[in-house]
C-alpha cells in the first residue's frame, strides 16, 4: 500500500488529527516486528494471528542483527482500529518481541516486495512481454526461446499491476517475497 | 569460578536457587536422571501426584496460596500432553508456574520416538513462554529465565522442555545474578497524567464503583492493603469478579459482593448505574459483562492493568492505565491526597441509598428445608463453622463454585482458589492439596461437586500418602448441576446426560485409600458432621447430599445485560416480583 493511498482517518496522514477508535472502518497496517531470532518465534506470530482470528496479508522475516540476533518480521494486516490495536498489544507481549512498530500510523514509510514472474509465449506475445518488462524496469533473470523469468521490485500495487499485464501474455507462474517496509526519514 | 554438573544436577541447583521448596510430578523414562537428582538430595520437596493434571492444578494452588511460583515436574510424551489442560488453566487465570517436562533425546527428536511428543508445540498457545534446552550449557540460564518471566508483569505458566541427553551432559551452571537479564520487563508504574487523570473522575464521580479482579490479588498483598485504604477513604463502593475475591474484605463496609453472571444483585446494579467504572486487574470476562452493547451505560470506564493486551480488548475505556496495581493505587492515593482528598459526598450518600434499596432485594434469599439439606444451607453452615479460623477454600467448576463465592465470606486475599477463566472441573481437589502442602496446618476445605470431583479423584492417593488433611466438602446432587440449570431454564427441561446413574459410595471410597469419609444427608445433622470433618486430623470426603434441583441464582442469562437478572422466587418477593429497575 502507498503510503500517499490510505484512506482518510486510516493513518497520522489524514487531514483528521486522530483516528476513531470506533470506527468500523477496516483498515490496512504494516507492522514492524523485532524479535529475537530463536527457534519457534514466528510460529508464536503466526499462532497468534490464526487462534485470534486475525489477518495475515503479507508476512515477510529473516534476520536482521546476527550479532544481536534479532529479527525483524514484517506483517501486513487488515482490521478496524480496535482489532488493530489489540494486535499490537498481543503481539507486543509475545516475550521474544522487542518491538513493533505501525508503520502505517507511524509516519510515511517505503514498502517493496520482489516477485519472479515466468511468462510463457512466443512470437508477438513475447515481444509485448518484453517491451512491457521494460516500462516497469523488470530484469529478465532466465530466458527460453519459450519463456522468460522477469524479476520485478516494487510497492505490492506495482506488482499486481504488472501481473494483470502479463497475465494475457502468458504468465504462468509467480513468487513474490512479500512485503519488507521501512518508514521514511532518519 | 565455573561450576560444571550434569543438565540434571542443574535442574535441582536452579530450583533451590530460586528458592523452591516443593515439586509436584510424577516420573518418567524421560526424567529419569532428574528424578534421580532429587533422590540424592533434601531441600526440595517433591509431591507424587496420580495423575499429571493434577500436578499442575495443586502447583496452581501452591501458587495462588503463597504468591510465589508453582513448580512441576513431568515426563515427556503423555507426561506434558496430560499437563496441557493445568497449564491452560493456570494461563487463563495467570497464576505463575514454571513446568519442567522431559524430553526425547536431541538425535531421537523428530522420529516419532517413543512418548515424543512435540510439547513445545503443543504448549506454545498455552503457555506464557516455553523453551525447548538443546544445550546443556544452556539450561540453568534458561530455568533462571523462566522464573523470572512466569513472576514479572502479567504472570502465567512456562514450560522448559529437557531433553534426557541433556540431562545426562555436563555443562556449566550459572547462578540467579549471573544469568543473562532478559529484556523482558513489563512497565509497572503509570503515568502521572494518567493518574492524576484518574484522581480527577474520583473527584467529580456521584456514582462511582471499584471492580476488582484477580489482578489485585497477583499484585502481592500490598495491592489489596492500598485498595483497602483507597475505598475506605473514599467511601466508594466495591465489588469483584470471582478471581479477585479476598482482596477487599467481605466484612467491609463498601462490599457489595461478586458480580458477573451469578454475581450479587446490588453488584451487578451498581455496575449498570455507575456514573464512573474503577477496573482494577479485571478483564471485562463474558461472565461479567453480559451483553457487552448494554454493559454500563452510563459510565466513565477506567482501567487499570499490567497487560496493556487486555486494555480495550473487550469494552473500550476512558482511561486506559497500564501499570501494576500497587504501583498505580500508591501514586493515586499519594496523589488524591495532596488535592485534598475530595470526593461528592452528598451524591455519594444518595448513591449508596440507591445501593442499599438494592442490597433490601436480599438476592440471596432461599427456600429452606428441615427436610433435605440445601446447598446454600451447607454452605452457610460451612461458613459459620469455620469463620475467623485460618482457611483456605478451592473449588471445582459449577454450581457449588458459584454458591461458594456468593455464601463463603473471604477477608483476605489468596484465601479462594477457583479456576475462573477456564472454568475446569476436576481443578479443586488437587489445588487444594497444593495448598496444603503450602500451608500444613491450617484448614483446607475443597468445596465440590460430585461430578467435578470425580474428575480428579485419583489424588486420593496423593493426600493420603503425604497425610495432607485437606477437607473435600462434596455437595452432592447426584447431577451436573450447573449443566442440569442451563437444561431447565434454557433448554426446555430436556436434561440431556446431565445426571450420573452410577455414583461411588463416597464413605466407602475414601475408606478404599485409607481416609475417612463421612455422609450426611440431614440438616439437623449437618453441623456436628462438618464440626467431624473439621477436627479429623486427616484428609475426609464429606458427602453431603443436597436438594438435586436447586437453581443458582441470581443469574444474568447469557447474552444480556446487567440489569437483567434472574432472582429466586424467594428474591423476587422482596420486589413485589415486579419490575426490578
Amino acid at each position: 500500500m502507498s503510503p500517499l493511498k490510505i484512506e482518510q482517518g486510516a493513518s497520522s496522514h489524514s487531514v483528521y488529527p486522530l483516528r476513531d477508535p470506533n470506527s468500523d472502518v477496516v483498515e490496512k497496517h504494516t507492522l514492524a516486528v523485532l524479535v529475537e531470532n530463536e527457534p519457534g518465534v514466528l510460529a508464536r506470530v503466526i499462532g497468534l494471528f490464526s487462534g485470534r482470528g486475525y489477518n495475515i496479508e503479507s508476512l515477510t522475516v529473516a534476520e536482521v542483527d546476527h550479532k544481536g540476533h534479532l529479527s525483524r518480521i514484517t506483517i501486513v494486516t487488515t482490521g478496524t482500529p480496535q482489532v488493530i490495536e489489540q494486535i499490537k498489544a498481543q503481539l507486543g507481549r509475545i516475550v521474544p518481541v522487542h518491538k513493533v512498530n505501525d508503520l502505517t500510523v507511524e509516519g510515511p514509510f517505503v514498502e517493496r516486495e520482489l516477485a519472479l514472474f515466468r511468462v510463457a509465449g512466443t512470437g508477438e506475445k513475447r515481444v509485448e512481454a518484453l517491451r512491457l518488462a521494460d516500462i516497469f524496469r523488470a530484469n529478465v533473470v532466465d530466458s527460453t526461446l519459450e519463456s522468460f523469468v522477469f524479476q520485478l521490485t516494487g510497492a505490492p500495487e506495482k506488482i499486481d499491476a504488472f501481473a494483470d499485464l502479463m497475465r494475457p501474455l502468458g504468465l504462468n507462474e509467480v513468487a513474490r517475497t512479500g512485503v519488507a517496509a521501512l518508514s521514511r526519514g532518519s | 569460578m565455573t561450576r560444571q554438573m550434569t543438565g540434571a544436577k542443574m535442574v535441582v541447583q536452579a530450583l533451590k536457587d530460586q528458592g523452591v521448596d516443593v515439586v509436584f510430578g510424577y516420573p518418567g523414562g524421560a526424567v529419569l536422571p532428574i528424578y534421580d537428582e532429587i533422590f540424592q538430595q533434601n531441600g526440595i520437596r517433591h509431591v507424587l501426584v496420580r495423575h499429571e493434571q493434577g500436578a499442575v492444578h495443586a502447583a496452581e494452588g501452591y501458587a495462588r496460596s503463597t504468591g510465589k511460583p508453582g513448580v512441576v515436574l513431568v515426563t515427556s510424551g503423555p507426561g506434558a500432553t496430560n499437563a496441557v489442560t493445568g497449564i491452560t488453566d493456570a494461563l487463563l487465570d495467570s497464576i505463575p508456574l514454571v513446568v519442567l517436562t522431559g524430553q526425547v533425546a536431541t538425535f531421537l527428536i523428530g522420529t516419532d520416538g517413543f512418548q515424543e511428543a512435540d510439547t513445545v508445540g503443543i504448549t506454545r498457545p498455552c503457555t506464557k513462554h516455553n523453551w525447548l534446552v538443546k544445550d546443556p550449557d544452556r539450561l540453568a540460564d534458561t530455568i533462571h529465565q523462566a522464573f523470572h518471566v512466569a513472576t514479572s508483569g502479567r504472570p502465567g505458566p512456562v514450560l522448559i522442555d529437557i531433553p534426557k541427553d541433556v540431562q545426562f551432559a555436563e555443562g556449566e551452571y550459572i547462578e540467579p545474578q549471573k544469568a543473562k537479564t532478559s529484556h523482558y520487563q513489563p512497565r509497572v508504574k503509570a503515568s502521572i497524567e494518567e493518574v492524576t487523570e484518574l484522581v480527577s473522575l474520583i473527584e467529580r464521580a456521584e456514582r462511582p464503583v471499584f471492580y476488582t479482579g484477580g489482578g489485585v490479588i497477583n499484585s502481592g498483598p500490598a495491592a489489596s492493603q492500598l485498595l483497602r485504604e483507597l475505598v475506605d477513604a473514599t467511601g466508594f463502593p466495591v465489588t469483584s469478579t470471582l478471581m479477585g475475591l479476598g482482596a477487599y474484605p467481605a466484612s467491609g463496609d463498601a462490599w457489595l459482593g461478586m458480580l458477573g453472571m451469578h454475581g450479587l444483585y446490588e453488584a451487578n446494579m451498581a455496575m449498570h448505574g455507575c456514573d464512573l467504572m474503577i477496573n482494577l486487574g479485571a478483564r471485562f470476562d463474558d461472565r461479567i459483562t453480559g451483553k457487552v452493547e448494554a454493559f454500563s451505560p452510563g459510565s466513565r470506564k477506567v482501567h487499570v492493568d499490567i497487560d496493556a493486551s487486555s486494555i480495550n480488548k473487550v469494552v473500550r475505556v476512558d482511561l486506559p492505565i497500564v501499570g501494576d496495581i500497587a504501583h498505580v493505587l500508591e501514586d493515586v492515593l499519594t496523589v488524591w491526597k495532596s488535592r485534598g482528598r475530595k470526593t461528592q459526598g452528598p451524591a455519594l450518600k444518595e448513591w449508596w441509598q440507591k445501593i442499599d434499596e438494592w442490597r433490601g432485594v436480599k438476592c440471596l434469599t432461599y427456600k429452606g428445608s428441615d427436610k433435605v439439606i440445601k446447598p446454600q444451607y451447607a454452605l452457610e453452615r460451612l461458613e459459620a463453622l469455620t469463620k475467623g479460623r485460618d482457611r483456605y477454600i478451592t473449588t471445582e467448576v459449577g454450581q457449588h463454585q458459584m454458591w461458594a463465592a456468593q455464601f463463603l465470606a473471604f477477608e483476605d486475599p489468596n484465601r479462594w482458589m477457583t479456576s475462573g477463566g477456564l472454568g475446569t472441573m476436576g481443578y479443586g481437589f488437587p489445588a487444594s492439596i497444593g495448598v496444603q502442602m503450602a500451608h500444613p496446618d491450617s484448614l483446607v476445605v475443597n468445596v465440590a461437586g460430585e461430578a467435578s470431583w470425580l474428575m480428579n479423584m485419583q489424588e486420593m492417593g496423593t493426600a493420603v500418602q503425604f497425610k495432607l488433611p485437606v477437607k473435600q466438602f462434596i455437595l452432592n446432587n447426584e447431577r451436573l448441576g450447573m449443566v442440569r440449570q442451563w437444561q431447565e431454564l434454557l433448554h426446555g427441561e430436556r436434561y440431556s446426560h446431565s445426571w450420573s446413574e452410577a455414583l461411588p459410595d463416597f464413605v466407602k471410597l475414601a475408606e478404599a485409600f485409607g481416609a475417612k469419609g463421612i455422609y450426611c444427608d440431614d440438616p439437623a445433622k449437618l453441623d456436628d458432621a462438618i464440626m467431624e470433618m473439621i477436627e479429623h486430623d486427616g484428609p475426609v470426603i464429606f458427602d453431603c447430599l443436597v436438594e438435586k434441583h436447586e437453581n443458582c441464582f441470581p443469574m444474568i442469562p447469557s447474552g444480556k445485560a446487567h440489569n437483567e437478572m434472574l432472582l429466586s422466587a424467594e428474591a423476587e418477593a422482596f420486589v413485589g416480583g415486579g419490575a426490578l429497575v
